[in-house]
């Protein structure tokens, strides 16, 4: 292979990230911890806790995991698989997040309250008239060019907790905002770059996963290009920003875009 | 659209009979519609009150009996463009062994006339004439390809069109309820086969009935159906495939789990061998020794009589 998987720069990135912060969690640990907690690989462990929840058996977890791994791979348009990969393995990584929600006030608010993003909580039109700059305004503007709504995500099936399922469902929700925030393209680079990003910040095996093997997907140039500009950028960003777990969007829209990616820690990402 | 609802509500309220395991399945898209449905068959509102109404089951749930045929309906319209896809999959390609040696059993001669219900996307219509003509070099073989369902017609006609057998008078395809086969004359055919399709018929003695009205008389019906397996072990085994794996598999292929779970549980609530023999027998049909041959320690059963 031409390219190194891993290039010097980023290499001193990451051993930049605040030890304290370190968010990359190995993944082998979490199928061992699953296999030895469980009381059966056959039986669900719970039953039903939340609308939509699957109880499933770690054995059907573990295809799951498996099968949704290799078709969110070769199709990345199957939302629905995407989403179950990251719901059969994300579990200890849910629990690490939600932790970290609760240290923060803001993200204690995030759990208290559980709001949650559709077409009408985030009331489009009004943020349609916001002046042009503003958070709200730029999300809108990213959601009609793209012509998606807060409505198409997958609702979470797979996670044996109700306040983990919030806390997958709140991460599926503000995909979005972390394009407005960072400016990142939904092309196939801008969104693996974009889970680089997640990666750092929330240590979701799926997200380790896209991040590894979405570039082989990619041509040469494009992958030259994400592992020259967009890794870096993603490595430093997302170590040295705030948690976005944390963040209550809801209430930096009407603050410009430059102040809200300031005081969330995060520069935009370079430009191509 | 009445009906997808019904039949999504029906899913969302599945509760589990079988003892080893503790799933229920609701996606939140179907409790939506859980408070929401209006059955439009029948005039009786879908709380408890369905002593009035004869049940039947739906997989492992209850269901008014003329409700069982719309959510059928709505399971293969689902399934009918990765039906072929799937049961590849789910079997591991062994369900072609089954059908195969379905027809061999079957031994057709030249200028038979099959009525294959519930026939769908056709792979018993095609391995019917393909042993006609392989065997007795005949294409005078007739198969009248019948299903409740458009959607798997449809599917069974355009793998027709690339067979030999396209735009001939060998293949025709009817759409009709197996309970009802009234456009179908008296004594007018020489075999029925209806391979996995029986145990999702709301009335099983009237499709027998039926079988045996439309048939000559020395004409032969054949059943090939999911069955149980008496052996434990292989039991558990096919249990845990059946209710772990084949989700899964519906889930990753077709993103469609309830369907695949209809069907799994369908399989578990079907007469086992002897019951459906005696079935059979009462139908009027003459079996011969059990009526019966285990496919694969059971999973599968082809089942035989006919009328004399």
């Amino acid at each position: 292979m031409s390219f190194r998987i891993i290039p010097s720069r980023n290499i001193n990135a990451l051993r930049q990230l605040h030890p304290n912060r370190n968010r990359l969690a190995p993944c082998a640990t979490l199928f061992t911890a699953t296999l030895l907690t469980a009381k059966s690989l056959l039986e669900a462990p719970t039953s039903k806790l939340y609308p939509g929840h699957v109880p499933i058996s770690p054995l059907q977890r573990g295809i799951l995991a498996v099968g949704s791994a290799f078709t969110a791979l070769a199709n990345p348009l199957r939302g629905d698989m995407v989403a179950a990969l990251g719901e059969t393995t994300g579990g200890m990584f849910l629990e690490r997040i939600r932790d970290q929600m609760l240290l923060d006030p803001e993200g204690r608010r995030i759990l208290r309250e559980r709001p949650v993003i559709t077409s009408e909580t985030m009331q489009l039109d009004k943020l349609r008239e916001l002046p042009d700059g503003t958070f709200g305004r730029e999300y809108v503007r990213f959601l009609d060019d793209q012509q998606v709504s807060p409505d198409t995500r997958e609702p979470v099936h797979f996670v044996d907790s109700e306040e983990l399922a919030y806390v997958m469902q709140r991460y599926r929700e503000t995909h979005d905002f972390y394009h407005t925030l960072t400016g990142l393209p939904v092309t196939v680079d801008g969104e693996i770059a974009l889970k680089w990003f997640e990666m750092v910040q929330t240590g979701l095996p799926m997200t380790m996963l896209s991040s590894f093997f979405g570039p082989l997907r990619l041509s040469h140039e494009e992958r030259k290009r994400l592992f020259d500009i967009y890794v870096p950028w993603a490595l430093e960003n997302g170590s040295n920003s705030k948690l976005l777990m944390n963040v209550r969007w809801e209430e930096w829209f009407e603050k410009p875009v430059e102040q809200v990616q300031r005081e969330l820690g995060v520069q935009p990402c370079p430009q191509v | 659209m009445a009906t997808r609802i019904a039949l999504q509500q029906v899913l969302a309220r599945r509760s589990l009979v079988v003892a080893s395991t503790s799933r229920t399945a609701a996606f939140s898209t179907m409790t939506k519609a859980l408070h929401q449905h209006q059955p439009q068959h029948n005039n009786t509102n879908n709380t408890s009150s369905s002593k009035s109404e004869p049940e039947t089951h739906f997989g492992f749930q209850n269901v008014p009996e003329n409700m069982k045929e719309a959510l059928v309906k709505q399971v293969f319209a689902n399934v009918a463009t990765k039906y072929d896809v799937m049961n590849d999959v789910m079997s591991g390609g062994v369900h072609r062994l089954w059908k195969d040696h379905f027809i061999r059993t079957l031994a057709p001669t030249p200028g038979t006339k099959l009525l294959d219900v519930a026939g769908g996307t056709g792979d018993i219509a095609m391995r019917f004439l393909d042993y006609c003509k392989e065997t007795h070099g005949d294409n005078t073989a007739q198969v009248t390809v019948f299903d409740i369902n458009p959607n798997m017609l449809q599917v069974g006609q355009e793998r027709f069109t690339k067979t030999p057998y396209h735009n001939t008078s060998q293949v025709s395809f009817m759409e009709g309820n197996a309970e009802n086969l009234e456009h179908i004359p008296d004594n007018s055919m020489d075999a029925y086969t209806i391979a996995f399709g029986i145990r999702n018929c709301t009335h099983v003695d009237r499709v027998l009935k039926e079988a045996y009205r439309v048939l000559k008389p020395g004409g032969r019906f054949m059943c090939l159906e999911f069955s149980k397996v008496e052996n434990p072990v292989i039991s558990k085994v096919y249990d845990v495939f059946s209710f772990d794996v084949i989700p899964a598999m519906g889930q990753i292929v077709a993103n469609d789990r309830d369907s695949y779970q209809y069907l799994v549980e369908s399989i578990r609530k079907f007469p086992p061998q002897k019951e459906f023999a005696k079935m059979i027998k009462e139908a009027g049909f003459t079996v011969m020794g059990q009526g019966y041959e285990d496919l694969t320690f059971g999973v599968a059963a082809i089942h035989s009589g006919f009328k004399l």
